[in-house]
């Protein structure tokens, strides 16, 4: 029997990016908030110091950050007609465990998303017609133009690097000219560019097309954000993604907001607690709280006038599922939205070789880069493509960690002398360029609760459907040989092409951008959530993070969560807390 | 605001509490005496000593205090009559704080700063008392001292205080400013900076004559804090070292150890005027009157310590303190230029080496920028020669580091004689 606790105004499930967010604007209206985070506490100075914050072995290869399958995973099939297996080591995607939560280990690259983006479905039809029936694609149900003012909110709490394309409608030379328009630039300059990213855009724009640099969350010069919290300058070590950045100059939740939101005496967090369920009241149109279990076993009931749920976008709709909220998402019949809509992302990659151009890729940062956006969202015509959707090219100086980073042409040897010396020649002299590829939603892409396999609790795990479609695999080769036109531009010894080909594989790392499963839009049928992020079931229950996109863009996902997130903090804010209730009738 | 609001509206059961129990005491309860007396106990950092560490109830002692001589346990301070001070008249209230005797004629030991808290005016130290009898009562009766002989005989603090206490009221100088003087008066009396900062002799009682001019304590080196250029406060305007006692930290430093504390309990909640006072009056303490020891000579030629010292520097420390020295100024210190880094007791640099340290945060400035350890990483050698080496780069001039110094530190700092208290 769970123990009941005191109530509280707020409860947030999870601790990262969303919940930090969220925690900051609720307590400065006055709220009583508490967060619960299955994960412990995790600071800089503790846990990623500079004296060992670089271990590669650590925290990339015995994965120090990331959620243990032993604790939870997930299991995966391609198809409705295959048998998911679970996965006992992490793979495509990583996510965290711990306070700050993937916050701590991304690389920084914040983008916005494209306004044609959240309408994703409208606009496409109305250029090329309709979309084929088991296209899945949805309008979000809220617009580019309501996102700016909470998209500039998170690029100013961040401090990130980067240089305006689009100021209130007037095109900005050296910017990225497709984005929405901004209020204002960026609060940091760009990076220091390095070499190899010179080169691609040099090539970029030899070609006809339009770079910039990437936006960064990576801090070009020291930053005071609005909330007092300092950042230091990126010292370009190359230890960002899959790490904690040892010297404050990445953004995260630990590097912005959590030095003012911990010293509140109207904000709580309790570690190493899982929320095991959320809590409805008999007439299943209010939460009454969240059950958690906390380290030693003991599960508490922790009642609230408000639950929002942070956990990471994979473990939002599962909760909801064993919470049983929402009606389950059927393939067969395409009716119920939790679990609806799972996307992902689909990238590939060219590499570019070099004799003679000594590139020093070791010098490098998470969102250190050149990049185009020609070819991502419908900036350019589908027209006969065969396709929707599209994605940015980049060519990124992230990395060149000893034990990862070992591009070889092709042909080369998988190991022994060749391939050493192959690794050796050209260590210093390769640049790559990556596509980072929208997956559009589909019917039979989708989460549900696995009817075999358990978590240690004994709750049933997610099972994850996914399998890339036609529409990626066209975008995709189509993005790929666009990367190689600029590649060959580049001039070089040689270059290496790689498709990203077949059944999607959860084996091999990608990206830990999960999309969907709890979706916004405009009609309570086909979504889980208001353009508010507020379940069309609960009224005082909020769902948030990248679940809520009806499908992904081309784009990294944070700098959208966290625009979407402010923007629900402004509605409860503004709105809910005066009167409530639905803010959207269904 | 809020804040006082409800302290006051505590401190107003607990008033009730104290008259119905029949205290004898007359009280002033007027709100700006008790305001004033918030002021000075602010000022005084009472809560860090009588407040036990991790989670002890505010003022109601049993702070362990490491003195050279053993360590001492702080008293009960709140208005408690039966193990607090609820029962004092306040006459024993004021001769506990002007001549450093108990309520039972008892002499107190100096770890409690009566040497400074003499100087306060009687009004004041009324208060002060004010402001405590506000406080809800706690029953808590904290452990006996625990010191070595001959000071485990309080007795034996007659003799101490004939030779090195003289009981008396601050006397304003008139040829300064009124802000000169209430600096003077605070740096002096109730903030007690020397007790950390000015130099002790051997039964540590303070070098009177060498007031501010950094002191020993508790395995830091309290910097010196008077005017002097290089190791001294001598290159910081008031407002620096207004900003620095308000926010932890300003372009040349950030609060770290027992500064952090101090920063933290006191100097942080203080009114911006009185800590203007006090920056005016520190600003103002004569360089002559305290000459640093001349720095050693340039070298003509790197050697291989100092080399040793900066191949160690490239590695572990320029990712943040940046290659030129010049750090993050808010976040990362600059080392070039620093005063504490140039101390003529190189105690702090290594102890930070060694340790780490974290910065204290406040509202003004809350990222608590952390150092982290390097006891575990480099050996007594290598932090001797990183050590000499930030003392003497970019401009800095200092005595270089002996690994023995370090090695004795390391040892020291395993010891914990507080008991965690």
């Amino acid at each position: 029997m769970a123990k009941k606790l005191p109530a509280k105004d707020v409860v947030l499930v999870g601790f990262g990016w969303t919940a930090a967010i969220l925690g900051q604007e609720l307590t400065d209206a006055g709220l009583d908030v508490l967060a619960i985070e299955r994960g412990s506490w995790r600071d800089t100075s503790t846990d990623f110091a500079v004296t060992f914050a670089q271990d590669e072995l650590r925290y990339m290869w015995r994965r120090a950050l990331f959620e243990e399958p032993a604790r939870e995973t997930v299991t995966f099939r391609n198809a409705p007609d295959q048998e998911a297996l679970p996965m006992r080591h992490l793979g495509s995607f990583l996510p965290a465990t711990g306070v700050g939560g993937a916050g701590v280990h991304w690389n920084g690259q914040t983008w916005r998303f494209l306004p044609t983006d959240f309408v994703a479905r409208s606009h496409n039809e109305q250029r090329y017609g309709p979309l084929p029936a088991d296209m899945t694609v949805q309008d979000w149900g809220i617009t580019y133009d309501e996102l700016e003012p909470h998209y500039d909110k998170f690029e100013y709490l961040c401090g990130i690097s980067g240089k305006a394309g689009n100021l209130a409608g007037q095109i900005q030379a050296g910017g990225n000219p497709f984005e929405g328009p901004r209020r204002r630039d960026y609060p940091n300059p760009p990076l220091d560019m390095v070499y190899g990213p010179t080169l691609f855009e040099a090539a970029a724009k030899a070609t006809g097309h339009k770079p910039f640099p990437c936006p960064a969350a990576n801090m070009s010069r020291a930053y005071t954000n609005p909330l007092g919290v300092m950042l230091g300058p990126c010292t370009y070590c190359g230890f960002c993604e899959k790490f904690g950045c040892g010297n404050n100059s990445k953004a995260s939740p630990q590097t912005t907001v959590l030095p003012v939101l911990m010293r509140k005496d109207n904000f709580e967090l309790r570690t190493d607690c899982e929320v095991l369920t959320v809590n409805q009241d008999k007439s299943a149109k209010r939460a009454t709280g969240v059950t958690y279990i906390d380290a030693q076993g003991e599960e508490f009931e922790q009642p609230a006038e408000m639950v929002i749920m942070c956990a990471y976008a994979l473990h939002n709709p599962r909760l909801l599922l064993l919470s049983g909220i929402g009606t389950p998402y059927d393939p067969k019949t395409g009716e119920g939205a939790v679990g609806k809509n799972y996307a992902y992302q689909i990238t590939s990659g060219v590499d570019v070789f070099f004799d003679d151009k000594i590139l020093n890729p070791f010098v490098g940062a998470g969102a250190l880069g050149i990049g185009i956006d020609d070819y991502n969202g419908d900036n350019f015509d589908h027209t006969g493509l065969g396709f929707i959707g599209g994605g940015y090219l980049a060519c990124w100086d992230t990395n060149a960690r000893p034990i990862e980073h070992h591009p070889t042409p092709a042909g080369t040897p998988k190991w022994g002398p060749d391939w050493k010396k192959a690794v050796a020649k050209n260590y210093l002299t390769t640049a790559s360029i990556s596509t980072h590829g929208a997956v559009m939603s589909h019917r039979n892409n989708y989460l549900d609760l696995d009817p075999t396999y358990r978590d240690i609790y004994g709750r049933p795990l997610m099972r994850m459907t996914f399998d890339f479609t036609d529409n990626e695999h066209k975008m995709s080769d189509y993005l790929t040989a666009r990367a190689a036109d600029i590649a060959k531009a580049m001039n070089a010894r040689e270059i290496h092409a790689k498709k990203r080909t077949g059944h999607y594989s959860i084996v091999p790392y990608q990206t830990t951008h999960n999309t969907g499963g709890a979706i916004m839009g405009a009609d309570p049928k086909t979504s889980v959530v208001n353009k508010y992020l507020q379940s069309w079931d609960l009224y005082n229950l909020f769902v948030l993070g990248a679940c809520a996109f009806p499908q992904n863009a081309g784009y990294n996902p944070t700098g959208t969560v966290a625009a979407l997130a402010y923007h629900t903090a402004d509605a409860i804010k503004t709105q809910y807390l005066k009167n409530p209730g639905f803010l959207v009738q269904a | 605001m809020i804040t006082n609001i409800n302290h006051y509206g505590v401190a107003g059961l607990a008033l009730a509490g104290l008259l119905a129990s029949g205290s004898a005491h007359a009280l002033d309860t007027s709100f700006a005496k008790i305001t004033r007396g918030k002021q000075l106990v602010d000022a005084g950092d009472c809560v860090s000593c009588h407040t036990q560490k991790d989670g002890g109830k505010k003022f109601a002692g049993g702070r362990a205090v490491e003195t050279p001589f053993g360590v001492i346990y702080s008293p009960n301070i709140t208005p408690d009559p039966e193990t607090g001070i609820g029962g004092w008249s306040d006459e024993q209230f004021y001769q506990a704080m002007h001549d450093g005797i108990g309520p039972d004629g008892e002499r107190l030991y100096p770890a409690f700063p009566y040497p400074y808290f003499t100087k306060l005016t009687r009004d004041d130290v009324m208060a002060m008392r004010a402001y405590l009898n506000t406080l809800p009562a706690v029953k808590n009766r904290p452990r006996e001292a625990d010191l070595t002989w001959p000071l485990n005989h309080r007795v034996f603090m007659r003799g101490w205080n004939m030779l090195f206490f003289t009981p008396g009221s601050f006397k304003p100088d008139p040829d300064k400013s009124a802000e000169w003087n209430r600096g003077a008066y605070l740096v002096e009396g109730a903030a007690h900076c020397g007790a950390c900062h000015t130099p002790k002799n051997f039964l540590g009682a303070d070098k009177t004559a060498r007031a501010l001019d950094g002191g020993a304590i508790q395995d830091w080196f309290a910097p010196k804090i008077a005017g002097a250029l290089r190791d001294g406060t001598g290159g910081w305007s008031v407002a620096d070292i207004a900003e620095y006692l308000k926010t932890g930290r300003n372009k040349f430093s950030g609060a770290a150890g027992l500064m952090a504390e101090v920063v933290a309990n006191s100097t942080s909640k203080l009114p911006d005027s009185d800590l203007h006072a006090i920056a005016t009056y520190v600003k103002d303490m004569r360089r002559d009157k305290h000459p640093s020891p001349p720095p050693p000579p340039e070298a003509k030629k790197p050697s291989p310590k100092m080399a040793a010292g900066e191949a160690i520097f490239t590695d572990s420390c320029s990712a943040c303190h940046g290659g030129d020295g010049k750090g993050t100024p808010g976040l990362f210190p600059p080392l070039a230029g620093n005063a504490n880094v140039q101390q003529r007791d190189p105690t702090t640099v290594i102890r930070v080496i060694l340790n780490g340290a974290r910065t204290v945060a406040t509202d003004k400035a809350p990222t608590t920028a952390a150092m982290p350890a390097y006891n575990w990483k480099l050996k007594d050698d290598e932090i001797a020669a990183v050590a000499s080496y930030v003392r003497n780069a970019w401009g800095n001039r200092a005595a270089p580091v002996d690994p023995g110094a370090v090695k004795s530190l390391r040892d020291s700092l395993r010891k914990d004689r507080t008991g965690g208290s």
